[in-house]
């Protein structure tokens, strides 16, 4: 088959996707019986028509920055890790144990130490799977899967049974400390003199999760454990032939990749809940998928995938609160996101590639 | 435990197994024919949805089944369409699939009924009664055997009848049809079949499509039989815990209807008792949640046996490669 150039392959084919995603999801809208114009309006000024709007679509882009790498990663060897889930709930516990019982003077020790233990119970939490897939052969797909619906046991027994605070109805853990509070973007922009909306959650966190797309690049692309995890996922005789053991770097793999999605737990639990409640990751894990695929698995593309998603977060929230149309017009939309740029890719390719041909063929005349 | 409560909580094992144990049939046919379905949810959800909503505008809960069907068996081509013709990434294609019915049955419910996500409730002939089979009421005073045949065996929907019927229907459709040994092929080394003249790719759009119905069925009788309307996310897992059955099972129909004996057991129990007192050691109910999927980690792991699936299957076939 044709090859399509550079350029058509990172911008052109996800731009397409996403063009199709949106006139599908638009179509959806007319046929519940509203006005897609006016929703992507509303969308817009609800969600970066203020800094409140944007405080909160940078906020949930913080939460996909940290599932969509940790989901990419696993597709550089290619692994599918769909339990991203499970890996942030279990961040969040790593979280809220090092936010209540640790003796935690200022909010940037406690930073350090939080995301220390959301990224070491991310990590355990795949490591499982990753040491299953590399030693007794089970398919990382489904052992992840079951990851995520046994982490949602064991966090629904941990937060009834043993963290809630004694007399509390609400399976949650007590507020942590306020020394561990982290700074919001209010906080943080005031100094510098830009007012910023004092409501919005979105945190310190955000340059967390900026460090950590820098540290992914600098990893995939500028070390030897990246190389090698790039060369498994592109051949595994072709790595194992090359030297690099497949069963080391599987579970390597899999541990950086639970460690980002536990990481998202220091913006959700940390940054905005102050506490760890049930369900706190609202399907993050999930949205990783959809980022990374379109995001191209380039930690730039995952930025700015999560922001895109972000935006849309935001912006359905807002199209609840003020028409009929209910948030799950937004997992429709990540569905579909999902369809074009990762099921039905060649579908987006094939005519793309023979248009490119068709052109190369006629200026070569 | 007194006798009837164990009658009890076994036919609530049979009422909650039913959709788990079509799933599971599903996903056996799907992945047979090596394509992998982790979207057995999905569809389970959409035709949880369609059936309920047809079967409360016409009445009709036979239409609503229909329609049902219709919906999971358009998410299979779908599936199809991505995994089989389009050589996409089966998996992907999946998730995809669950989100798309997660989110597009929330979005018509609200639009159709404005009862957030849920249909109204379905009464008389919209939704399936219990079945009493001949002589239950007759025989129920004959100590032990009557309680268990007209409690336990008569009382359930005509749905639960044919998903064990599907049971030893599949094993023969599977194991003793030239279909079935030309859909086993397919799901083991579909080049030998294409050698043979057979097309892959019709054997396994047909494969998807039958994966397509059982779903349908499935989450028809969730919303018109066990229950009495759709309410949102209504699966709450079903479709991965049959996935989670199949491969308890080993990809094999009688030893499915095991597993989804087995899981439907840990379900009605998690719903009669909520944490369990075993002289002392106390096991909360959130055990007998993880419980069916922990089991399959270590069954996948091969502690216990070894689960080994479908050689071909999650690969796209592509011919003269």
């Amino acid at each position: 088959m044709d090859r399509l150039p550079r350029w058509a392959d990172i911008v052109l084919i996800p731009l397409v996707s996403l063009v199709l995603a949106a006139v599908l999801s638009a179509l959806v809208i007319l046929a519940i019986g509203e006005d897609p114009v006016a929703a992507v309006q509303l969308m817009i000024t609800g969600a970066l028509g203020s800094t409140y709007g944007w405080g909160y679509t940078l906020y949930y882009a913080t939460n996909f920055i940290f599932t969509g790498l940790a989901v990419s990663v696993a597709f550089h060897a290619r692994m599918f890790n769909i339990g991203g889930e499970g890996q942030a709930m279990l961040g969040g516990l790593g979280v809220a144990l090092v936010c209540l019982h640790l003796p935690l003077p200022h909010w940037s020790l406690a930073l350090i130490a939080a995301t220390a233990g959301a990224a070491l119970f991310g990590a355990l939490w795949a490591l499982v799977p990753g040491w299953l897939q590399a030693r007794r052969g089970s398919h990382i797909v489904i052992t992840t899967i079951m990851f995520n619906f046994i982490a949602a046991a064991l966090l629904n027994y941990l937060l009834v049974n043993l963290m809630r605070p004694v007399g509390a109805m609400d399976p949650a853990t007590p507020k942590f400390p306020t020394a561990t509070h982290l700074p919001t973007l209010h906080d943080l922009l005031a100094p510098l003199g830009i007012a910023f909306s004092k409501g919005a959650p979105a945190n310190v966190s955000l340059l967390v999760g900026l460090l950590a797309c820098v540290l992914v690049w600098l990893l995939i692309w500028r070390t030897r454990l990246g190389y090698e995890i790039r060369a498994l996922g592109h051949s595994e005789t072709g790595a194992r032939y090359a030297g690099i053991g497949p069963a080391r770097t599987i579970v390597i793999t899999m541990v950086i990749s639970g460690a980002l999605a536990g990481g998202m737990a220091i913006n959700n639990v940390m940054g905005e809940a102050e506490r760890l409640v049930m369900n706190a990751t609202e399907g993050a894990g999930f949205i990783g998928i959809a980022v990374a695929l379109m995001g191209r698995n380039h930690p730039f593309g995952v930025l700015l995938a999560a922001i895109l998603f972000g935006f849309l977060f935001q912006g359905g929230a807002e199209l609840a609160l003020w028409t009929d149309i209910p948030r799950e017009l937004i997992v429709v939309i990540q569905a579909l996101v999902i369809l074009f740029t990762g099921a039905l890719d060649n579908m987006v390719r094939r005519p793309l590639a023979m248009v490119f041909a068709a052109l190369r063929k006629g200026r070569e005349a | 435990m007194d006798f009837l409560t164990l009658l009890q909580v076994l036919d609530s094992t049979v009422r909650l197994a039913t959709p788990l144990l079509l799933a599971c049939l599903a996903g056996l046919f799907s992945e047979r024919a090596g394509i992998f379905d982790i979207g057995l949810e999905g569809k389970m959800l959409m035709a949880a949805f369609l059936s309920a909503s047809v079967a409360f505008f016409t009445g009709s809960v036979w239409i609503g089944l229909l329609a049902g069907i219709a919906a999971s068996v358009l998410l299979s081509v779908l599936h199809g369409l991505a995994s089989i013709t389009f050589r996409g990434n089966q998996l992907i294609s999946a998730v995809a699939i669950n989100f798309l019915a997660a989110g597009l049955t929330v979005l018509i419910a609200q639009a159709w009924f404005r009862e957030g996500g849920r249909t109204p409730s379905l009464i008389g002939g919209a939704r399936f009664e219990p079945v009493t089979l001949p002589l239950a009421e007759t025989l129920a005073p004959v100590p032990v055997l009557g309680p268990i045949y007209s409690e336990l065996v008569s009382g359930h929907t005509i749905l639960v009848y044919l998903a064990l019927a599907c049971v030893p229907l599949t094993w023969w459709v599977l194991w003793r049809t030239r279909f079935g040994l030309r859909l086993r092929a397919v799901g083991e080394n579909p080049a030998a079949v294409d050698t043979a003249g057979i097309s892959v790719v019709g054997m396994r759009y047909g494969a998807v499509v039958i994966c397509g119905v059982l779903c349908g069925i499935a989450g028809a009788y969730l919303a018109t039989g066990l229950q009495a309307g759709f309410v949102k996310d209504m699966t709450a897992g079903r479709g991965y815990i049959a996935l989670a059955a199949l491969i308890f099972a080993k990809w094999r129909p009688w030893h499915a209807l095991g597993a989804t004996l087995l899981f439907g057991l840990l379900q009605a129990v998690a719903v009669r008792y909520q944490n369990i007192d075993l002289g002392g050691v106390v096991i909360p109910v959130q055990v007998m949640d993880a419980l069916p999927y922990v089991l399959t980690v270590v069954i996948l792991a091969g502690f216990v046996g070894k689960a080994i699936p479908p050689r071909a299957g999650g690969e796209p076939y592509v011919k003269e490669r």
